[in-house]
């Protein structure tokens, strides 16, 4: 049953993704390329698509998986099992929502999460990385990785930032390099 | 009847907020200010503050930690239903009709080439990202260990990430308590 199999996959993936974004990162690699639902490619691909289009990385990721998978009703099952987990859960926190604050377990259990999800974006990095650094045209990677990090850190917008390395690439493509 | 207005509005608002803001997550944080706080007063700026620590200290996306937060600060439990649809049905219909249109163009060499490059430009992305959490992120040893555990646990000896998460929270928790014990003597 793909639909309830979409639903449960991407609750878990909402329930387990903490900070958002690009945290949830080794979370769909780990679900959704190792069921076989999208290739390493894909994934990155989309993550592009993702920040060129309005709307939570989560949401367009749930959306995307689920219509390939299952249709209009594959995305709508993937993106509610996405949205449940926090819908729920903040729901009981804005009721006790200063013992929360207070929290030291929550203080304690984020002071181990936070640089959880950095070293796991980490292995994210590491298997993207594997699928940008590969023989033919290893050194055309390497330089328009390297300008566009350049640009990145000094802040230039995403859209600019997929926008430029999407024409190098054709670039690239046509001049055969 | 006044009540239907108010979940109309909260509908409407985070439709807005969702269709307009690239990038997600905490994109958003400046729009729900200024539309939930400063425009319709449903929260206060203190409450935006407040917000985004604990849509980072729950799970889930952040987009939809502050809709829920928000909408039931507005107008209860329908209130954070209304305004979670409305920040998630603009990705939702964008992505279901891109996602017939990218299947179509996907063999096109040109869209190829393309994505070829674009993934440079999104590894540089992630990085940056990564960065920008490592910056916020406090530092000291026990940080660091969780760092360098997590990745090569989750790199190399493939452990299931949920252990990996649950395990770190444990450490944290704990190491919280004793350097809070450390810091009364």
């Amino acid at each position: 049953m793909i639909y309830l199999e979409l639903f449960w996959t991407f609750f878990t993936i909402g329930a387990f993704t903490f900070g958002g974004g690009y945290a949830m990162l080794p979370l769909i690699q780990i679900e959704v390329v190792n069921k076989g639902w999208l290739a390493n490619e894909a994934v990155v691909n989309f993550i592009a698509v993702s920040e060129s289009t309005p709307g939570p990385f989560a949401i367009n990721m749930a959306t995307y998986v689920g219509s390939e998978m299952g249709g209009v009703l594959g995305a709508a099952c993937a993106t509610l099992g996405v949205v449940m987990p926090s819908f729920i859960i903040i729901l009981i926190v804005a009721k006790c929502y200063d013992r929360f604050k207070k929290s030291k377990l929550v203080k304690g259990a984020m002071s181990g999460l936070k640089p959880a999800v950095i070293g796991m974006i980490g292995t994210a990095v590491l298997s993207i990385g594997k699928t940008v650094f590969v023989q033919p045209g290893l050194l055309f990677s390497a330089v328009l990785f390297g300008v566009m990090a350049v640009l990145a850190f000094r802040k230039v917008h995403p859209i600019i930032i997929i926008c430029i390395s999407a024409a190098a690439g054709i670039l690239a493509g046509i001049l055969g390099i | 009847m006044k009540k239907a207005s108010l979940l109309w509005q909260v509908f409407l608002t985070f439709f807005k907020i969702g269709a307009f803001t690239f990038g997600g997550g905490y994109a958003m944080v400046p729009l729900i200010q200024r539309e939930a706080s400063e425009k319709h007063g449903w929260v206060s700026d203190e409450d935006i503050l407040d917000i985004v620590a604990i849509a980072e200290s729950t799970p889930g996306p952040i987009a939809i930690n502050s809709a829920t937060f928000v909408g039931y600060r507005a107008c209860g439990i329908p209130g954070s239903v209304c305004a979670t649809l409305g920040v998630v049905l603009p990705s939702f219909l964008i992505i279901l009709t891109i996602s017939g249109i990218l299947r179509e163009f996907q063999e096109n060499v040109y869209v190829q080439y393309a994505f070829r490059g674009i993934r440079c430009g999104v590894l540089a992305l992630i990085l940056k990202a990564m960065w920008g959490m490592y910056k916020k992120c406090k530092k000291n040893i026990p940080a660091y260990i969780v760092m360098v555990a997590a990745f090569v646990l989750v790199a190399f000896v493939k452990v299931p990430v949920f252990w990996v998460i649950a395990g770190c929270a444990v450490f944290g928790i704990v190491t919280f308590y004793a350097m809070e014990k450390e810091g009364k003597k």
